[in-house]
């Protein structure tokens, strides 16, 4: 018998006529009248709206349905936060930034709106000197499992025993190069900035971001890439003001140029690596042999954050295992949990833009918490970029 | 008498009411905040610190570069917008049939109806490696680079502030009594010291207005430097932006804002006279 438009219906014209007799001699469970009006629905809705009746799967506290995340470009895969959506009904509005220092003015001068944002390793401290990040309840994420994280790249997240933080992911600060435009091997921040001013003449990008701009300049010289000394920072300096001429761009959006062919060359961190060699294979990342940056990006709520309801359940949901997988798929960068380094697939662990070999690892500096707030620093930036 | 003299005030006091509370809120309020931050301290992680003293104005020579650029860039955008609006204005007003002009006028205006942000990401698709460079490739030309060059920039601004100039303009050039033109003619000049002695004079309150909007507005613009200049020039909008989201220096960031707003109110009181000078007894009345 062919299938009748019917099936699948939520009921078909004979039950619904039955129903109503049904309805017709008082005999209807309050289940079946709520369905078959779709006044069940409306109720379920209206209250999650107004907050008199929980969310079945977070039935402690309403979520209220929405919520905003500040965090880095090209960094989520967007299917999480629809997914998100689709189990708690929270829509997740999502903020792109291009620096922490961003992220810091904009929760210092109060009022954010998020519920949830992505600091990197060394900016912790600060916020929590300032007094504007919450201490996470531990127990409102029952995904996360400490024991299981590598706490090489996730100790700052903790501060005086209390957690501020839990990782999401880490990487390292190299360089993408177009290898059929560039075709001499790379190895070092020493040729990064030469060949800017050589064959990469108006083809090289930096980041707009005095970290890894100074810090991979001070590189050049084989000082530390956290370096606050004077006249370190003045060879840097000099450095930097002789590549001006020759730069594409000072800009942290460094995909759109490098995709389009207009950039060869770009200071780089590991997720946008990934995703630039995963779709354009002639673009290569380099991690200088002299070091530079290795980071962890944490997730943590704001003080004033509007519904730290939504951001736990969010964070809690990002902790899952299943969830963190997808993420680190579409975003490319490196794991701290060893339950996803479990999950992830081979080819995966072994890529060396994602896992590089322990030489290369070794040499590299976590940037620290001074670094971050020196204002000579910041002048020295705006001096370069100015010039 | 006195009532009605009552009631004309109280006419007064109510049209005036909605934009003297809008400036009041939006204008002054936050001139005042960025006034007091300006004498302030930065405090150690960033941000304010209450105190009293003029060492971030002392430090102003340290965005010199910032200020030339933006000094550069201000009046050569506008002379750049000038020189493409003048010839359309033109054409608008004394030119088109009259049934096309409304329609004119209409397609000069539209592009507003977009964000000045979307329409400049636009151009750097367009100008960008997949854009024209593209196309030049496919016939041959190979590597060409438009993205982040002073031309495009140049490209942004026109593109962007076109229509402030066309405007204003286009009215002083609409209010033109025709039969002047006439009677320069049939004194004998020829169409080129026409127009020179008397449709450019009669439009100059135009162009000046309209050189003095643009101006303004390219005064605190830090978006098409950024977006089709790579970032690597360096514009007070862009200083600003930096001190205030970087390296979370308030009090400095306030004290080049009220050295902007100052010399925002220099260009216009320099327009003005200019204008008045140039074109007889008829002003400018921007302030």
């Amino acid at each position: 018998m062919s299938k009748s438009y019917r099936d699948g219906l939520p009921i078909s014209p004979e039950n619904f006529v039955d129903q109503l007799m049904r309805l017709k001699r008082g005999s209807i469970g309050r289940r079946d009248f709520l369905g078959l009006t779709g006044l069940g629905i409306a109720t379920a809705v209206m209250a999650r709206e107004i907050g008199i009746m929980p969310t079945p799967a977070f039935a402690a506290e309403n979520l209220g349905d929405r919520m905003s995340i500040a965090t880095w470009p090209n960094y989520h895969d967007p299917a999480t936060f629809e997914n998100f959506k689709k189990d708690t009904g929270v829509a997740v509005e999502v903020n792109v930034f291009g620096s922490n220092e961003e992220m810091l003015a904009k929760l210092q001068a109060g009022a954010s709106g998020w519920s949830l944002f992505v600091p990197t390793n060394y900016t912790i401290s600060t916020y929590k000197k300032l007094g504007i990040i919450e201490p996470l309840e531990m127990a409102k994420l029952p995904n996360f499992d400490g024991s299981q994280e590598d706490p090489r790249f996730t100790s700052e997240g903790t501060i005086d025993a209390v957690t501020y933080a839990v990782p999401k992911n880490w990487g390292t600060t190299g360089f993408a190069v177009n290898t059929k435009k560039l075709t001499k091997p790379m190895t070092s921040w020493k040729e990064f900035w030469d060949t800017a001013m050589a064959e990469g003449d108006s083809r090289t990008m930096v980041h707009d971001y005095q970290l890894t701009t100074i810090g991979n300049a001070l590189k050049y010289y084989g000082y530390s890439f956290n370096s606050l000394k004077p006249d370190e920072l003045a060879k840097a300096e000099e450095l930097l003001l002789k590549v001006k001429p020759h730069l594409f761009a000072v800009s942290s959006d460094y995909q759109p140029g490098m995709r389009a062919g207009d950039a060869w060359m770009t200071m780089c961190w590991t997720n946008d690596g990934a995703q630039l060699h995963r779709d354009i294979p002639e673009i290569a990342y380099v991690l200088g042999k002299e070091g530079g940056e290795i980071w962890t990006d944490f997730y943590a709520i704001p003080k004033d954050a509007p519904n730290k309801p939504a951001g736990y359940a969010l964070l809690n949901y990002l902790m899952n295992p299943q969830v963190a997988v997808k993420e680190h798929l579409a975003n490319g960068a490196p794991s701290t949990d060893a339950r996803v380094n479990k999950v992830l697939p081979k080819e995966v662990l072994d890529n060396p833009i994602l896992y590089p070999a322990a030489d290369l690892l070794t040499p590299l500096e976590f940037g620290a918490a001074a670094t971050l707030t020196d204002p000579g620093r910041a002048e020295l930036m705006a001096r370069f970029k100015s010039a | 008498m006195h009532g009605s003299r009552l009631r004309k005030n109280l006419l007064t006091a109510m049209l005036l009411g909605p934009a003297t509370a809008w400036l009041v809120v939006f204008l002054v309020l936050p001139f005042i905040a960025i006034a007091v931050f300006s004498v302030g301290e930065r405090a150690p992680e960033g941000g304010y610190q209450a105190a009293f003293t003029f060492a971030q104005y002392a430090n102003l020579p340290a965005r010199a570069t910032a200020f030339w650029n933006t000094m550069v860039l201000a009046p050569v955008g506008a002379l750049a917008c000038l020189l493409v609006a003048y010839p359309v204005a033109y054409y608008l007003a004394l030119k088109a049939p009259q049934r096309w002009r409304l329609i004119l006028l209409a397609l000069v205006v539209i592009p507003f109806w977009t964000s000045l942000l979307m329409r400049t990401y636009a151009w750097m698709y367009v100008l960008g490696g997949r854009g024209i460079p593209a196309l030049l490739a496919f016939v041959g030309i190979e590597d060409v680079r438009l993205i982040n060059t002073p031309g495009a920039v140049l490209l942004g601004i026109v593109y962007g502030y076109l229509p402030l100039m066309i405007l204003p303009i286009y009215v002083s050039l609409e209010r033109l009594d025709r039969r002047l033109l006439e009677a320069s003619a049939d004194l004998g000049a020829t169409p080129i010291s026409t127009f020179l002695g008397v449709t450019l004079k009669l439009s100059l309150p135009g162009v000046m207005t309209g050189f003095s909007l643009v101006m303004i507005l390219l005064l605190g613009e830090y978006l098409i430097p950024t977006l089709l200049g790579g970032g690597k020039v360096f514009f007070i909008g862009n200083a600003l932006v930096d001190l205030f989201l970087q390296s979370r220096n308030w009090p400095f960031g306030s004290a080049i804002a009220i050295t902007l707003v100052l010399v925002s109110v220099v260009v216009l009181i320099a327009a003005n006279r200019i204008s008045t000078r140039v074109s007889g007894a008829r002003r400018v009345d921007l302030i």
